[in-house]
């Protein structure tokens, strides 16, 4: 399949600060989460791609055509949620929709109509009258999702859609996203920091940080990648034993109770193998293992693992 | 152009049109009450006069129409939601100038030439207009100069800030500000060369040039240009650095 994004070598930097270097990525269609801490260069690839930036150095080419060069005409075809509130003061949230479908080329008869039907299909047709100013956070994470959609793009730039949501509203939301990504088959690029969201809606995606790609393939695949996942709480210098691991070659992530998930690297050999590893690691350095159990591989663990390797 | 449903803005829009309709009673006085034509004959100062009465509306419009054009953009953030649709910079700096130009046109463009065609009508020969044929573009100068340096101004003091109220006191600074300096100065010195930092003063040598009329600075013609031409791609710098889909603070 074609990729929908595809980006080569992209440098941004602003001023001193490099907030790209050198990514080189691949968005394939369907749902693609955009993963990293605060600060990895999400918002600003996105930006980039929308030519709000223009990058030092580097190719990009968004639904087959280079951003450099044909940027409005990409932009019909881009529906855009941005990370912070976003509206056109003085507007109800109809008149808004609508002028947004319009500035996309729509004729206003068939604008205000898709303005009815994407308000209600994200879930404001009730409100649709008010001004926007006058919404909560929720409805404006909403009524951003209304704007992006309205001229029925073929892509969808979500750059932390669910923000400031209560958790209702987050799950709404991110019921929306699923919705459009798998049953209106629209493609999407879903920015975030928060690893449910993006596993929870996505089937493949690009990990950043520090303004690189850490690492990037279908969420199924990294999570299922050669080795094992357990969960393990010890008692003792717990510090000094995360070092002892690290030293032999397991990766150690704390959690925020007092367990430990490890990543055993290998490829799969025997169920009590990695198990007895870890117990003679224990048993070597005077600790106690209070619990290990053998745990399922989540997008947690590949990011940990993609942004611990660097 | 929702600022039309307000009727404070609406109330401003037909006093701006008050000195036209006072000025088409004192052109239909003239032409019908020969006895009155020492007094209240039109000559081409009076549209000079007209026009620089209204550049107290031009003023005012200035300032409730454009002050917040960019500023609340910028304060809604709607610059991104603009910039992401197909649409350009230029354009969406186009679609704000146009709609002050439409405005300022209304009150000093279409009214001067309005009074014109008024007092061929009024006194029904083409005499006066065919000696002073030079009003049509005049007029039509004077208006666009007018119009244009105070757009421009104020589009770029409206994309320094998230305040449509700072914009407008800005604006009255630049305007007031620099007019009370040119005194100040001209005062001290004697000399009315310092009229250069008033924008005010020198759309006047435009205007003193265009209707043939004595100035009332020692400015030149061409350095009013400069000034205003200066004036206006200072402000496009500033729209160019400040208007973006994202701001970079470095």
């Amino acid at each position: 399949m074609t990729p929908v994004v595809q980006l080569e070598r992209v440098t941004v930097r602003y001023g001193r600060q490099q907030a790209l270097r050198d990514v080189t990525a691949t968005f394939p269609p369907g749902a693609v989460g955009l993963l990293g801490p605060n600060g990895a260069g999400k918002s600003t690839l996105l930006r980039t791609l929308l030519g709000f930036v223009v990058p030092e150095q580097g190719q990009m080419r968004v639904l087959e055509r280079d951003v450099k060069h044909a940027a409005l005409a990409i932009r019909a075809r881009i529906g855009y949620m941005p990370e912070t509130d976003a509206h056109i003061p003085g507007m109800n949230a109809v008149s808004f929709v609508a002028y947004c479908g319009a500035l996309c080329g729509l004729p206003p008869s068939d604008a205000m109509q898709r303005a009815h039907e994407v308000l209600y299909y994200v879930g404001l047709g009730e409100a649709r009258y008010r001004n926007v100013e006058t919404y909560s956070t929720g409805m404006k994470q909403r009524i951003k999702l209304a704007q992006a959609l309205v001229h029925d793009p073929d892509l969808l730039f979500l750059d932390e859609p669910t923000n400031g949501m209560d958790p209702k509203g987050r799950e709404e939301m991110l019921e929306l996203i699923r919705d459009i990504a798998h049953n209106k088959g629209l493609s999407l690029i879903l920015s975030s920091h928060l690893l449910p969201d993006v596993e929870y809606t996505c089937d493949y995606v690009v990990v950043m940080d520090k303004g690189s790609v850490a690492t990037e393939g279908p969420i199924a695949s990294l999570k299922g990648q050669g080795g094992r996942v357990f969960e393990l709480r010890v008692k003792g210098d717990a510090a000094a034993f995360v070092s002892v691991m690290s030293a032999a070659g397991l990766e150690c992530h704390e959690t925020e109770e007092d367990v430990m998930r490890v990543f055993v690297p290998g490829d799969g050999q025997a169920d009590g193998h990695d198990a007895r590893r870890l117990f003679q690691l224990a048993a070597a350095h005077g600790m106690q293992v209070r619990h290990l159990r053998a745990s399922v591989p989540t997008l947690e663990d590949v990011f940990a693992r993609a942004v611990g390797e660097r | 152009m929702e600022r039309l449903r307000e009727r404070k803005f609406l109330g401003l829009l037909l006093l701006s049109w008050l000195p036209f309709l006072v000025r088409s009673v004192q052109l239909y006085i003239a032409a019908n009450y020969p006895q009155t034509a020492a007094l209240l004959a039109p000559t081409p100062s009076l549209f000079r006069e007209f026009l620089d009465q209204q550049g107290i509306f031009v003023f005012f419009i200035t300032l409730y129409v454009g002050s917040g054009l960019i500023a609340n953009d910028r304060r809604a953030n709607a610059l991104q939601i603009y910039l992401s649709k197909p649409l350009t910079r230029v354009d969406y700096v186009i679609g704000k100038l146009a709609t002050m130009l439409i405005f300022l046109t209304a009150v000093t463009w279409l009214p001067g030439l309005l009074l014109l065609l008024i007092q061929m009508m009024f006194a029904g020969n083409l005499t006066f207009l065919k000696a002073n044929l030079f009003l049509f573009p005049a007029i039509t100068v004077f208006s666009a100069v007018l119009v244009t340096t105070s757009a421009f101004s104020m589009l770029a003091l409206s994309s320094l800030s998230k305040s449509r109220r700072f914009v407008a006191v800005m604006y009255a600074g630049l305007i007031f500000f620099t007019a009370a300096m040119y005194q100040a100065l001209r005062g001290m010195t004697g000399s009315r060369a310092w009229a250069v930092i008033s924008p005010g003063d020198m759309i006047d040598v435009f205007a003193s040039v265009i209707f043939r009329n004595q100035a009332t600075t020692s400015v030149p013609f061409p350095v009013a240009i400069l000034v205003v031409a200066l004036l206006i791609v200072a402000s496009v710098v500033v729209l160019e650095r400040r208007v973006r889909g994202v701001e970079v603070v470095t």
